[in-house]
């Protein structure tokens, strides 16, 4: 079972690269429908955080408030979306601890990492990598 | 909301109106593309002949382009605007996040009109355009406390562009600039004084729009081949390690450093400010733009005591870069690292053009050692070569502006002088002041033609460097800059940074714009580029630019170069094969 791990945020220069490789994966430009964020502490100088899903235990706090079990256990860690049960509520992007759980406008849907590590590949500085769990 | 590969919706934003309206110029980005193309046709558009630069009716324009959100290192900012400082064609690109911010919210274009009677930022969060009363903005001198304020009142960390004014910009000094993202400049020309002048404090950019390509997997393709061009190769490690400043001692070497006023091409002290020693001692961290990476911003991290309390300490965070090096080092005599910075660290909140305001005191010190102006003239500051002190009041003084010799220190190195006297060694060319080369004839040439009248316009100092010890003609001159100036101008338009240049070559250029749709051939867009470079020209013209009448300071004839001295003659008679072969350009039918 994988997710992406934030190795060292220090090393962070915050170019975004990975958020534009998670856009990417559907060949779109932007970060729309990234599930990976990159912002300042406050100011670049102070240096950068890195969002992403932790793939918490079952049950994830995403997937409790879920109204009509759209989040399911992806076996005992992390979630995974099923999409035709998703109504758009947003709840489980208030539920996640980290804000984590990110918003597709366009689909009126969360985005919801699936820890395939593309992101990962576009790190130039060993922020972020895929690992075990 | 989705967006096509192509950019087109413009944003107009009336400031004495108060209100905003967003057109479809399909048409425009499809004959020129995006960025500086764009710009300069909007340009013409909204401003017309012997528009009052510091008037409600000089626009602002900011475009990006068709790779901007789609391919690494297409996140430049174009910005456009009649400059305050040269009275012509106003040109200033810079990185951060603005480009990207811009095309996420969805635009090609942003079209700034009018002048507000109040106070203002303008927030534009997507579709949402916000008129924010900027009252108690006003008076911050410092763009980073502008930024560290506004930051806490907007939405959109991390995906949005914060582009501000210090006091200069305020007091309208005519070469203030704009910072976006702390450490990212509109620089140049006097963007921040067209800012001021409107009482537009900020411009606050964010947006989430996903952008689509018509061709999905020659888009991958394509981003997979420049991606490894960029990380894998050695195109930008220059950039990527050490950083712009690794020029400090390459030019010392090659006695092509501008030093105390341009009196001499060498620098004693430069090991101090080299780009080595600060990031051997003081850098402290690197930072990137939205999608490039590179990360060639190298920010020093000073570490200071209070004086009033023991075991109290401030670290301050010091963007540095070659230019500024330069400007704010060996052209005014400063060994001394740590004074340097802190000159730095004072330029940069008060939003001043560094090279700008670094000519401009190294023109005053060398006025002061002639006795063309007195120590009342100065307010009481006597400035000597390396007194960083000194140079950090007399800074203070540019912005708060006391007394008619800061009016006109204000006003650039070339009204200072006209008034004061010592206009054979004002560094300015066209009216801009000189970047930090003094490599040859080329490099002259370059500032006098280029339509930006900086290094960046056709590089000269390149062409310089690659042919000491075999001078170019003047013909050869005119002709290697034009064709590189040309090209600039796709990139440009393009908005890929300069320093992907030799990622973004013709060919991958060619390819890219395919892949989102865009089919050019090279020949096609090296004649767009002529087409763009000429329109500019026309612009440049109509507003009083005349190329027969430059003025040539004694002073870089008088130093040798590493091409040894050089003569006016030269530089004059390249000037003129080069606005011949614009004017052709103009005249011949573009075959696009």
């Amino acid at each position: 079972m994988k997710r992406i791990s934030v190795v060292d945020p220090e090393r962070c220069v915050g170019c975004q690269m990975c958020m534009f490789a998670c856009t990417r994966r559907f060949s779109l430009g932007g970060f729309g429908r990234s599930t990976i964020h990159v912002k300042s502490v406050g100011g670049i100088e102070r240096g950068f955080v890195v969002v992403v899903c932790r793939a918490c235990d079952k049950p994830a706090p995403c997937a409790r408030v879920c109204p009509t079990g759209a989040l399911a256990s992806r076996d005992g860690k992390g979630v995974k979306l099923i999409r035709d049960k998703c109504i758009g509520c947003g709840k489980c992007v208030e539920a996640c601890p980290i804000g984590a759980v990110f918003w597709d406008e366009e689909a009126g849907k969360p985005a919801i990492c699936v820890y395939c590590g593309y992101c990962a590949d576009y790190c130039e500085y060993g922020v972020i990598k895929l690992e075990e769990v | 909301m989705s967006s096509s590969a192509l950019p087109s919706r413009v944003l107009y934003i009336d400031l004495t109106k108060k209100r905003f309206w967003i057109e479809d110029r399909k048409e425009l980005f499809e004959e020129y593309i995006g960025g500086s193309g764009v710009a300069i046709q909007l340009l013409k558009e909204e401003c017309s002949k012997g528009t009052d630069p510091l008037g409600p009716d000089n626009p602002i324009i900011f475009t990006v382009g068709p790779l901007t959100c789609l391919f690494p290192m297409a996140s430049k900012t174009v910005a456009m605007f009649k400059s305050p400082l040269t009275g012509e064609l106003g040109e200033s690109h810079a990185g951060g996040r603005s480009a990207v911010a811009i095309r996420s919210a969805g635009y090609g274009a942003i079209v700034i009109k009018g002048a507000s009677d109040m106070p203002l930022y303008i927030a534009v969060h997507g579709n949402r355009v916000y008129f924010k009363d900027a009252a108690a903005y006003w008076g911050m001198e410092s763009t980073l406390t502008v930024g560290r304020v506004i930051r806490e009142n907007e939405p959109g960390s991390g995906v949005r562009s914060i582009m501000r004014i210090g006091g200069a910009g305020e007091r309208l000094v005519r070469y203030a600039m704009v910072t976006t993202e702390t450490f990212r400049h509109f620089g140049r020309l006097g963007l921040g004084a067209v800012f001021g002048s409107k009482k537009l404090k900020a411009l606050v950019v964010s947006g989430k729009n996903t952008i689509e390509v018509p061709n999905k997997k020659l888009y991958r393709d394509v981003y997979e081949e420049l991606f490894k061009l960029m990380v894998e190769s050695d195109l930008l490690k220059k950039y990527h390690e050490i950083g712009t400043p690794i020029n400090v001692l390459t030019l010392n070497a090659l006695k092509g450093l501008p030093t105390r006023n341009l009196k001499s091409g060498e620098f004693e002290g430069a090991e101090a400010i080299s780009g080595e020693r600060l990031a051997k001692n003081f850098l402290g961290r690197r930072a990137a733009c939205s999608h490039c990476p590179v990360a060639c911003i190298h920010l020093a991290a000073l570490r200071e005591p209070y004086e009033d309390e023991p075991y109290f300490y401030k670290t301050t965070w010091i963007s540095y870069d070659y230019e500024l090096t330069y400007a704010l080092g060996s052209m005014l005599g400063i060994s001394d690292t740590v004074g340097f910075l802190k000159l730095v660290d004072s330029i940069e909140k008060y939003g001043l053009d560094a090279m700008s305001a670094g000519v401009c005191l190294a023109w005053a010190t060398e006025a002061y050692e002639k006795g063309l102006v007195s120590k009342e003239e100065l307010a009481g500051v006597e400035p000597k070569w390396g007194d960083y002190e000194a140079y950090i009041k007399m800074a203070r003084m540019i912005v708060a502006q006391p007394n008619e010799f800061y009016k006109h220190l204000a006003m650039g190195v070339e009204a200072a002088a006209t008034k004061y006297g010592g206009l054979e060694f004002a560094l300015a060319f066209g009216g801009n002041e000189m970047p930090g080369y003094h490599t040859g004839p080329a490099a002259y040439v370059g500032y006098l033609t280029g339509a930006r009248h900086s290094h960046l316009d056709s590089a000269g100092y390149s062409l310089d460097e690659k042919t000491i010890g075999a001078t170019p003609s003047p013909e050869k001159i005119a002709e290697e800059l034009f064709k590189e100036e040309v090209w600039r101008q796709v990139l440009s338009s393009l908005v890929v940074c300069f320093f992907a240049r030799r990622v973004y070559s013709p060919e991958k250029t060619a390819k890219a714009l395919s892949a989102v749709g865009v089919e050019r051939s090279e020949k096609e867009l090296a004649s767009l580029g002529e087409k763009i470079l000429a329109e500019k020209y026309d612009f440049k013209l109509r507003e009083g630019f005349n190329p027969e009448n430059l003025r040539v300071p004694r002073r870089i004839t008088e130093t040798p170069t590493p091409h040894g001295k050089i003569s006016e003659e030269t530089i004059k008679r390249a000037v003129s094969f080069y606005v011949e072969k614009v004017k052709s350009a103009k005249k011949q039918p573009l075959n696009l």
